[in-house]
């Protein structure tokens, strides 16, 4: 497979950026000392320098130690909900695309209506009433509303499967229909899993971030939304403390340009039809 | 026949409004705990108040609200209650009812939201009609990547990246405010400028980074419909590049990007909360902002059913617009 000519330059320069920032989460852990990130640690409001390489908060915490700590965190919530939003996706897709009938058209109706709610009002609605919020919490509300997008994505995917030949021999040398949908189905929808869980995890994380910048996050625990919900919240911007906003943002947006390599590299994949297009 | 799409569409909305209504009613008593003993707790514990008796207080609420009665009860008195617009009072600015409040923000909201998105539609579709356009300038293929990469970043952080550049340090924009805080609103261009000041760096985050996909979109279609039988019939029949590129091409390419917008409306809609929240501009968002940090529980909830309720309402806008531009469905029967 690694030799497959699927393989496309946006898909090896998300991948690569993604695990940069996987590494720099890893090999920064061996070296800081996770001390360092807790309220009044260090000297608070710092600029960056050789002993605080990111400077620190106006809260006494270091920012390359909340950096190291809080990355991973981040990317945890995202797979979190993408997996979850891609397995609710798969069963739902599946059964409404094979089965058909009452079944298809109640989650149709469902998917549909909750497509069209903004989802920042449904997830304001249950962080707001979640007494305690962690990050486990968090990943599963945001996940609430990333199972959609793959169900409708992977029902029409199905409908289209069902009606090749191949799926009607099985049928015809005796398999059972669940025999089908796992033997037969189930394989040809793997790259279309594949681009849904992306963009599920995509969702997610944009998701996450949002409600996290708001204050609705696990404000006890270090990710990048919560850290730019404390320099909002101590006017970091408006002090012009760049170095508490700026790096958070910055590993924000290189984490959300690697998923979108990823996301076109991965589509090209599943769908060898755009490898022509540039 | 325009009359029966109109009440065809305008009846759809009746579900969404439906399903978000219940949504709001049944999430906050499915989530074990009392909303409202702990939104008291956390007031009285922020005013210092000792000798409050919080499960008096909150008896006494209940009972008023009617947290006593059975659920379906609850319920029908919860639709009586919108419909009465009685969305609760604000716990924070009490008595203040919550309707008064959400009714302040809301035209900010929409405006900003509605020029930014407009603004961004009409430049994202034609940078992207023009990249697909072989005649077109240079410039323009290199014009697309850095909107790109700007789309991929989420609003709010482009929003204060542009309020550290250009509020803090040049100084050139006002920081956050939705206008002059020294200044009475009135009717008058003084007003209208100071308003049109302040919504500059909000509306420039919703622009800069909804381009990018918008572009993206439009060039996949222009591709596409610029591969079609009629295009060539058209070059061949001698007609001038541009009529060809406006009418011929970007008309047909439009109608798959109205869809998107409609479904894009919705993530533009939170998008457009952070920002708000991010420059405290007086619309949902800030006040959303404002009400997450002093617990203020019925204000969230009446932000939420307005959320909604708008972007239902600005999906039956785009579904109404589809006609204009798309004539085959004018003349359906």
């Amino acid at each position: 497979m690694l030799r497959s000519p699927r393989w496309s330059a946006s898909l090896v320069i998300g991948l690569v950026i993604l695990l940069a920032v996987l590494l720099i989460s890893v090999l920064g852990a061996l070296v800081v000392n996770r001390a360092d990130a807790v309220v009044g640690a260090v000297t608070p409001s710092q600029r960056p320098s050789v002993q605080h390489l990111l400077g620190t908060d106006s809260q006494g915490r270091d920012m390359l130690t909340v950096m190291v700590i809080g990355t991973p965190q981040t990317l945890r919530i995202g797979l979190i909900a993408g997996l979850v939003g891609i397995s609710i996706g798969l069963v739902l897709g599946l059964v409404s695309g094979y089965f058909g009938g009452v079944v298809d058209t109640v989650i149709r109706l469902i998917s549909d209506s909750l497509m069209t709610v903004p989802g920042i009002a449904v997830l304001l609605v249950i962080a707001v009433n979640v007494g305690q919020m962690t990050v486990e919490l968090m990943g599963l509300t945001v996940a609430v509303l990333s199972w959609m997008y793959p169900t409708r994505s992977i029902r029409s995917q199905v409908l289209s499967i069902r009606e090749r030949p191949y799926v009607a021999v099985a049928r015809a040398n005796g398999a059972n229909e669940l025999q089908v949908v796992f033997q037969e189905i189930m394989p040809n929808l793997l790259p279309f899993i594949a681009a849904s869980f992306i963009a599920a995890v995509n969702a997610a994380m944009l998701a996450s971030i949002g409600l996290e910048a708001l204050g609705l996050g696990a404000n006890d625990v270090h990710t990048l939304g919560t850290t730019i919900f404390w320099a909002q919240k101590y006017s970091a911007v408006l002090r012009g403390q760049w170095w508490w906003f700026g790096p958070p943002i910055a590993m924000i947006a290189t984490i959300f340009i690697g998923m979108f390599f990823v996301s076109v590299g991965v589509d090209r994949f599943a769908n060898p039809r755009l490898r022509q297009q540039t | 026949m325009a009359i029966g799409y109109l009440l065809t569409r305008s009846a759809q909305l009746l579900p969404i409004v439906f399903i978000a209504v219940t949504v709001n009613f049944m999430i906050p008593r499915l989530i074990p705990g009392d909303p409202i003993e702990a939104a008291l707790q956390t007031r009285i514990a922020m005013t210092g108040s000792i000798d409050a008796n919080v499960a008096e207080i909150a008896a006494v609420y209940r009972a008023k609200f009617g947290l006593d009665k059975p659920l379906w009860q609850q319920y029908l008195a919860y639709w009586g209650d919108i419909f009465r617009l009685d969305l609760g009072v604000s716990l924070a600015d009490f008595p203040q009812p919550v309707i008064s409040k959400v009714r302040s923000a809301l035209p900010w909201t929409l405006g900003l939201l509605g020029v930014s998105t407009l603004i961004a539609f009409t430049l994202g579709t034609l940078l992207g009609a023009l990249a697909a356009w072989p005649r077109a300038p240079r410039f323009v293929q290199a014009l697309l990547p850095p909107f790109m990469l700007m789309s991929a970043i989420p609003f709010f952080l482009l929003a204060i990246l542009l309020m550290s550049v250009f509020a803090v340090e040049l100084r050139v924009f006002p920081p956050g405010g939705g206008f002059d805080p020294i200044m009475m609103l009135r009717f008058n261009l003084a007003s209208i400028l100071t308003i049109l000041y302040h919504a500059i760096l909000p509306s420039l985050s919703l622009v800069l980074g909804g381009i990018g996909a918008w572009a993206l979109g439009m060039r996949a279609m222009m591709v596409t419909t610029l591969g079609e039988d009629y295009i060539t019939f058209a070059e061949a029949k001698g007609l001038p590049a541009r009529r060809i590129f406006l009418w011929y091409g970007l008309r047909n390419a439009l109608l798959p990007q109205v869809t998107h917008l409609a479904v894009a409306l919705g993530s533009i809609l939170s998008g457009a909360v952070l920002v708000e929240a991010m420059f405290s501009y007086p619309g949902l968002g800030g006040l959303l902002f404002g009400a997450i940090a002093g617990k203020d529980y019925f204000v969230i909830q009446g932000i939420v059913l307005m959320l909604i309720i708008s972007l239902a309402v600005s999906l039956l806008i785009v579904d109404l617009i589809y006609p204009l531009v798309d004539p085959r469905i004018r003349y359906q029967k």
